[in-house]
């Protein structure tokens, strides 16, 4: 009785997912430049959320130097690409090899000797600013003056990964279409129970046999990985990269904003969240230009993630699904339970 | 009778203080066996030591003939002892059917065969109609039937639980007894650390009362309800039934 009950919940959320993503191929058909490449900058952190999102919402290990990853991720594609002339196809799959190896390393060394909690929080940004200055000092990949891909003729290449603006947001799409899935098929699988599990109760969950040290590192590893695809896409969007932008404390940051206001350990959260705070952040940021007011943006990034933390600590996609779930009910219900989703 | 676990000259020390002191059982396989003892008298730290919680500052523990030595709590569990904690510790954002599934995640990395396991470890505790909630909707007698229906979705051939009848109200507290019986029946071997003697009198059918760290009885419970030794350590010197 209750399996049938899951499996129509099921269908209905892989049925709004695929909605949605149908309604955002559809805007890539029509509309201005300047949209196209906000929304493709907000399916990208989509993408790059939910691989945060995988270690911290569902494996229960908070980084705050994913930077790391998307740098490594941007470097493999564009020094292979730009010195090489090699395909992005596979500075993609070897900066995520690379990224997975160093987090899966990083990770060993850390739990091995129970650096936990908060403590590998700390241990991932020093990782993060050790590498930015590595790269910056060395040469061979532009140190400070960064990287800088060939301008795009403008005709679409599969192979080579170039084209325009437009093919750019269906690539972003892609990904932010996959990262969504993938995430609901991870939590609902073997590794999604045992992770949420280690991330509830580490103690608990070893006495129901998990291996927790195994899992720590397996899902940080993989959120590197996944992290550095998507900085690889990211160095492409943006045609050149350098070492402060790419691996600088701001993209941890942007990386973690996705989730944290839509909803931690939620499929959706991170697209929600992203939709909601990347186009805030830009548009404050004009505001703040012509106002004469640098700065405004990050203001407006402060504000927003206090008033998530403190009016929807679990952020806005919950929000929405309790709200949907009381609409649904009659009226008569209907306050009482919305009441009890504000508490 | 074989002995499915065997526990010689277990002894845990702390700093200033002998919390187990030189200790020896062995559980029989199919049966329910209590330890008991007054408060500090080593239950816990005795069950650790057992669960690959803490490691023994000497002694031994055998399970199936194989010594226990080191053994980190997860591979402890998957030699097929598993155990519940003295405070419930449900995975709080995981549905009662998701909590009882990590347990079978220890055997199997198939997701519907768990999913079948947890349904039936809910109904060995009388929880399946509960299957779909959210673990902070269960009371407390619930909660601890969890905590069990956890530990047996691992399927386990030793259960130890830890003080499962601790701030029952005699009548919950009873329908766990029958839990109890139903598993010991079934073939499940059962470790109890308990406080409440009545319940203990009840469903164990050995008894093993610990006093400042040392064995100070072993028994059927109504011989050991009777030792002069017990009585004096729960209810001081001078005492006399």
């Amino acid at each position: 009785m209750q399996r049938t009950s899951d499996q129509a919940s099921d269908t209905k959320r892989w049925g709004a997912g695929a909605l949605v993503f149908a309604a955002l191929a559809m805007v890539g058909g029509m509309s201005n430049a300047y949209v196209i490449s906000l929304l493709t900058i907000v399916l990208l952190f989509t993408f790059l959320g939910q691989s945060w999102n995988l270690m911290l919402g569902i494996g229960g290990q908070l980084s705050i130097g994913h930077a790391l990853f998307v740098g490594i991720g941007a470097y493999a594609v564009a020094i292979l690409n730009i010195k090489y002339g090699v395909t992005p196809w596979i500075g993609l799959l070897l900066g995520a090899v690379i990224a997975g190896f160093v987090g899966a390393v990083l990770a060993w060394l850390s739990f091995r000797f129970e650096v936990r909690g908060i403590y590998f929080a700390l241990l991932t940004i020093a990782a993060a600013e050790f590498a930015r200055i590595m790269f910056g000092g060395w040469d061979y990949v532009g140190g400070m003056q960064g990287l800088f891909y060939q301008a795009p003729s403008g005709t679409m290449d599969l192979g080579m990964l170039r084209g325009d603006a437009r093919f750019y947001y269906f690539v972003a799409l892609a990904l932010a279409a996959i990262g969504v899935a993938g995430t609901e098929l991870i939590s609902r699988s073997y590794w999604g129970y045992v992770w949420r599990a280690m991330r509830d109760d580490d103690e608990a969950a070893r006495a129901l046999g998990v291996r927790t040290f195994r899992h720590k590192v397996l899902v940080v590893s993989i959120s590197a990985a996944t992290a550095a695809i998507g900085g690889g896409v990211l160095g492409l969007v943006q045609g050149a990269i350098f070492p402060d932008s790419i691996m600088g404390m701001a993209i941890s940051v942007d990386v973690l904003i996705g989730p944290v206001v839509g909803g931690l350990g939620t499929a959706f959260g991170p697209l929600v969240g992203s939709m909601a705070a990347i186009p805030l952040h830009h548009a404050m940021g004009a505001l703040g230009d012509s106002l004469g007011l640098p700065g405004l943006n990050s203001v407006a990034y402060g504000a927003v993630l206090i008033l998530v933390v403190w009016f929807l600590p679990d952020g806005i996609w919950p929000a929405i699904v309790r709200l949907y779930g009381a609409i649904q009910l009659p009226a008569r219900g209907r306050i009482s339970q919305l009441r009890k989703a504000e508490e | 009778m074989t002995a499915l676990l065997e526990v010689k000259n277990l002894t845990k020390a702390f700093v200033g203080l002998v919390a187990v002191n030189d200790v020896s059982f062995s559980l029989q396989a199919g049966r329910i066996t209590a330890l008991i003892g007054p408060n500090g008298a080593g239950k816990t730290t005795c069950f650790n030591l057992v669960a690959g919680a803490l490691r023994p500052t000497a002694g031994q523990v055998l399970f199936e003939g194989c010594l226990l030595e080191r053994e980190p709590p997860e591979a402890v569990c998957r030699m097929g002892i598993a155990r519940t904690f003295q405070i419930v510790r449900p995975m709080k954002d995981m549905s009662v059917l998701e909590n009882a599934m990590v347990g079978a995640f220890s055997w199997t990395t198939n997701v519907k065969e768990a999913r079948d396991k947890a349904y039936e470890s809910l109904e060995n505790v009388g929880l399946a109609g509960k299957a779909n909630a959210r673990t902070d909707q269960l009371t407390l007698p619930d909660r601890k039937m969890l905590e069990m229906a956890k530990a047996l979705s691992t399927r386990p051939k030793l259960l130890l639980l830890d003080e499962v009848m601790a701030g029952l109200r005699p009548t919950e507290a009873a329908g766990v007894v029958g839990v109890l019986h139903r598993l010991a029946e079934s073939g499940l071997t059962i470790l109890l650390v308990e406080h409440v003697m009545r319940i203990v009198m009840e469903v164990a059918s050995t008894v093993v009362v610990l006093h400042h760290g040392a064995k100070i009885a072993e028994g059927k419970p109504s011989e050991v309800v009777a030792d002069p030794a017990v009585l004096e350590s729960y209810l001081g010197a001078g005492f006399h039934a």
